[in-house]
């Protein structure tokens, strides 16, 4: 399991992950923290439901996504954490109104 | 083996063909192209589309109904023999208008067609947005969106599948299937034809030339001169969603997957299958007007095929005066009408003779007598 090797003291930000608060460092992405958190995924695949987590982190593979702020199939790991930014793993194919 | 009959060309008509000749104990040997061929079977939408077709062409009008109600009873035999899942749904489909204006024109058009055709119920009706809202309880539709035409017929499949399926039909029904095998040639040997390919050469005594695009420079040497151009269509397709879209509609439909495909452009760029931007700028501003939702949808794949295209668009079905036994079928809507090519036209083919009511397919109606 990761886990982060500083404290981001002060400065640090909530955000949401399937509702629930989460520390957060202000220029880390949303897939870093996804990836320190218990459940180590973010999705579960369209075809077979499987679960997947971050993986390139760098914008390539699109293991990554998850819905943000009502928004489905970001790439977590090209987004920085804000403050208050609400984050649901999405399960198997994405709805039109998210 | 030795064939009783070569089909040359193995996208969806040229399947279709042999697939029912080979259900017609007939040994059948389908040449299919290269990677590198201009495969618009590949690139196909998916529509098994009846209305708003054949305006001044009653023929192809009734044509293609005559292959729409062959299509259950064709889908359910192709995939009991072959276990492959055609995803073939016909629920009626929609034309979505925009505007009130496009709303009335697709009123009179689909009434024109409808008069053209004499006589019949109507099996098409004007939706508007109200009806067509109750219609699509998950879409919230664009401002613009007036209402749309609902075709009772209309439907759609997986155009991949259905060449899989056609494929494997025909090497069930003990038929044989070539890919890679570029003809080169065909030449009169007695009653039979002579085939060169490269490095070989196969005789048969019956050919049927349904190799799309390169269907001319063949039919040439069998005295048929089909005059076609490339018509280049561009689709585009989304990641997987929800079903949320219960009905195919022209130019946009949800797959059984779950993406969604968009389509299609026209334009004559020549031998191109490359996709422009302005393409896709075009295609998503005008889906995006439709259901605007789709704006916050990731697009996955952009693709572009090269339609067959007549002069007056319609198909070309000849058989050959000057050498009896050679067959041309020639049409860029080769999914509606695969049923009628599995059945009707395999089985005129079989026979040797192409029935009266494909005359008005014949290429020489686009013969001009010549000026004085």
């Amino acid at each position: 399991m990761f886990r982060k090797l500083h404290d981001p003291g002060p400065q640090a930000v909530t955000i949401f992950i399937d509702g629930r608060p989460v520390v957060a460092e202000p220029g880390e992405s949303v897939a870093a923290v996804l990836l320190r958190q218990q459940e180590g995924w973010n999705r579960t695949t369209p075809v077979s439901q499987s679960p997947r987590a971050p993986y390139c982190m760098m914008g390539v593979c699109f293991e990554c996504l998850v819905e943000i702020d009502g928004q489905g199939s970001v790439q977590s790991c090209l987004t920085p954490v804000a403050a208050g930014m609400r984050i649901a793993r999405q399960q198997g194919r994405r709805s039109l109104s998210a | 083996m030795r064939p009783d009959i070569v089909v040359i060309g193995g996208g969806t008509v040229g399947a279709a063909i042999a697939y029912g000749l080979a259900g017609k104990c007939n040994k059948v040997l389908l040449l299919d192209g290269d990677d590198g061929d201009f495969r618009a079977a590949r690139a196909n939408f998916g529509l098994v589309w009846l209305q708003g077709k054949g305006l001044g062409m009653p023929a192809y009008q009734a044509l293609t109904r005559a292959s729409i109600a062959l299509w259950r009873g064709f889908t359910e035999r192709l995939e009991a023999e072959t276990a492959i899942d055609l995803a073939y749904e016909q629920n009626g489909g929609l034309a979505f208008c925009l505007g009130e204006d496009a709303f009335e024109k697709r009123r009179l058009d689909l009434l024109r067609l409808h008069n053209q055709r004499g006589d019949g119920e109507p099996d098409w009706e004007m939706l508007d947005r109200p009806a067509l809202e109750r219609l699509l309880p998950k879409v919230t539709l664009g401002p613009d969106v007036a209402g749309a035409s609902f075709g009772r017929h209309d439907g759609h499949a997986n155009p991949l599948r259905l060449l899989a399926a056609m494929h494997a039909g025909v090497l069930r029904h003990g038929g044989a299937l070539r890919h890679r095998a570029r003809v080169r040639r065909i030449e009169p040997a007695g009653t039979d034809f002579k085939l060169t390919l490269d490095g070989e050469t196969l005789v048969a005594p019956r050919v049927v030339i349904a190799a799309g695009l390169g269907s001319p420079e063949l039919a040439r040497q069998v005295g048929l001169d089909v005059p076609l151009r490339p018509e280049r269509g561009q689709v585009l397709v989304t990641e997987r969603l929800e079903p949320f879209l219960p009905l195919p509609a022209s130019g946009l439909r949800q797959t059984g997957e779950g993406t969604v495909m968009i389509g299609a452009t026209k334009d004559d760029p020549g031998f191109d299958v490359s996709t422009t931007g302005e393409a896709a700028a075009r295609l998503s501003r005008k889906t995006v007007q439709i259901v605007p939702a789709l704006a916050r949808v990731g697009l996955v794949r952009q693709w572009a095929g090269l339609r067959i295209m007549t002069p007056d668009s319609y198909p070309i079905y000849a058989q050959s005066q000057s050498h009896p036994g050679a067959f041309v079928a020639l049409c860029h809507s080769g999914v509606t009408l695969a049923a009628f090519h599995a059945e009707d036209l395999a089985s005129a083919i079989a026979a040797g003779s192409l029935p009266g009511r494909l005359s008005p397919f014949h290429q020489s109606r686009f013969d001009v007598p010549q000026a004085a």
